[in-house]
């Protein structure tokens, strides 16, 4: 079962105070099954993290379509109205991102347990799973009540992979998840994304160690560095 | 701009509970909002971030029924004058909607609470104008919305003056939510407490934007504010609405000239 359907996506950027417009991909196409794992190679700055932002949509794209099938029905997501994005963001398409951004004076059992908050679940249930979920990624449970603002780049990386991934999503997107993990995390992650490759969720990620994740790879997707930038009238 | 014009709803069941259409307000020679449209889905945080004087604050006060428009209609779900723009209302029935489905919490606590009054006289206020006499069920209804609010308890007949900046705030939250109001507005709620206090409030905020699920309207200036709370972003700029978009997308890829130079202005 199609899951995504990405059919010649562009993206540009657009930088008024330069004059300059900067494009990173044009007319990208592919698919991605249910239960599929996909990979997104190519070199540094050829707009791998780019195209994952626009499906999730904090970057606008340019042209191009992105119909994702969700449990309500199909929608292009490259011109989804926000309020229909932020509902499938809170029920069914993750994000995980390299960084934790950590709410100052929120405890890491709060934050990872945000996500079921949102949906609904009942606050002791949530902070049940939230503790299950940071135990899986080995986070010291003298820290679970400590405020991850002050967490080591490793610690907070673990935050960050028990919240983006404590919620069951239909579709994964992983911006370099490893890095700044130790080896007993990489294992969890590569346990809780079999998991989920196994449910069905289907994974569009990029990752710096693609061995990290090798038996869970199905294929891949290669961007080519485009022309850097084009210059353009400059606007007041 | 060069993107892709974005399609109406398709997914989302619900219709918003807040439809303000082409608000136009002018003071003397200064237009103060230009063509002005918004909505809000239930639950929702909208932020609004722009100058001084970009329209902010006025916006704030139309929506908080404090002045008429010079034109633009308002909906609100705010039975039963749901049907109604509220900008045709009567004042007495202006009142009413105000005090049973419209919370505001100003960046000065003065102009929000009674200073000199007790802190649950001044919440209980509120249930008073809605028509609440029983003494009992007044402390009970104070005592739990100060309690939603982290208010401490042990200080809820302190009056305000004698509070910390962090705490009038929470008074007046705990005012402005007593009634469970169909829309909250906050003006710069946190402008001006201390960072860890700022920090406090917002995980306040935060808490009740998930267990409430009100409606939130928020203005500030402090992007790392309205990254904090805001589902959605508008922003403004000479009375107008230059672009609005989800808060990430509006950080991270701002299309206007404007929001640009603004993203890029954060330290």
């Amino acid at each position: 079962m199609t899951l995504l359907s990405v059919q010649h996506l562009t993206k540009h950027f657009q930088i008024h105070a330069l004059g300059r417009e900067v494009r990173p991909f044009e007319g990208l196409s592919f698919e991605l099954k249910a239960g599929e794992f996909k990979l997104v190679t190519g070199p540094n700055g050829a707009g791998k993290s780019t195209l994952l932002r626009c499906i999730y949509r904090s970057y606008l794209p340019t042209s191009g379509r992105a119909v994702y099938h969700s449990s309500l029905g199909s929608i292009d997501l490259a011109c989804a109205a926000d309020v229909d994005i932020t509902l499938l963001r809170r029920s069914e398409i993750g994000y995980v991102s390299q960084f934790l951004r950590p709410r100052p004076r929120a405890s890491a059992l709060e934050l990872v347990a945000e996500p079921l908050l949102h949906a609904g679940v009942a606050r002791p249930l949530a902070l049940e799973q939230a503790a299950t979920s940071l135990q899986e990624f080995g986070l010291k449970p003298e820290l679970w009540e400590a405020y991850p603002t002050t967490f080591s780049g490793g610690e907070q990386q673990k935050v960050n992979l028990a919240r983006a991934l404590i919620r069951p999503n239909r579709l994964l997107l992983l911006d370099e998840p490893t890095a700044s993990l130790d080896l007993a995390a990489r294992t969890a992650l590569l346990r809780r994304l079999r998991e989920l490759k196994e449910r069905g969720v289907g994974l569009l990620g990029i990752f710096h160690h693609p061995e990290d994740v090798g038996s869970l790879v199905d294929n891949g997707i290669e961007i080519q560095i485009q022309e850097e930038e084009v210059a353009v009238g400059r606007q007041a | 701009m060069q993107t892709l014009p974005l399609k109406p709803p398709q997914l989302t069941q619900h219709n918003p509970v807040v439809r303000a259409t082409g608000l136009q307000k002018t003071y003397g020679q200064v237009v103060a909002l230009r063509d002005v449209s918004l909505v809000a889905y239930p639950g929702e945080v909208l932020g609004i971030v722009g100058e001084s004087g970009s329209g902010k604050s006025t916006l704030l006060r139309l929506l908080n029924l404090q002045e008429s428009a010079d034109a633009g209609t308002f909906y609100l779900e705010a039975s039963p004058h749901d049907q109604q723009d509220l900008f045709t209302l009567d004042r007495y029935q202006a009142r009413q909607v105000r005090v049973r489905h419209i919370g505001i919490v100003y960046q000065n606590p003065h102009l929000g609470l009674r200073m000199n009054h007790t802190s649950s006289g001044n919440v209980a206020e509120r249930l008073i104008l809605a028509g609440e006499r029983s003494f009992g069920s007044l402390r009970r209804a104070a005592r739990e919305s100060l309690q939603v609010s982290d208010f401490p308890l042990g200080r809820m007949d302190d009056p305000p003056r004698k509070l910390s900046g962090g705490m009038q705030q929470r008074v007046q939250l705990a005012k402005a939510i007593a009634l469970k109001p169909t829309l909250l507005l906050l003006d710069e709620p946190t402008t001006g407490l201390d960072v860890s206090v700022q920090a406090l409030v917002l995980d306040t905020l935060k808490r009740l934007q998930y267990e409430l699920g009100i409606t939130m309207l928020i203005v500030s200036h402090d992007l790392g504010v309205i990254r904090t709370l805001a589902d959605r972003v508008m922003v403004m700029r000479d009375g107008r609405v230059v672009e609005a978009g989800l808060t990430d997308q509006i950080l991270e890829d701002p299309q206007h000239p404007y929001t640009q130079q603004l993203v890029h202005a954060k330290l």
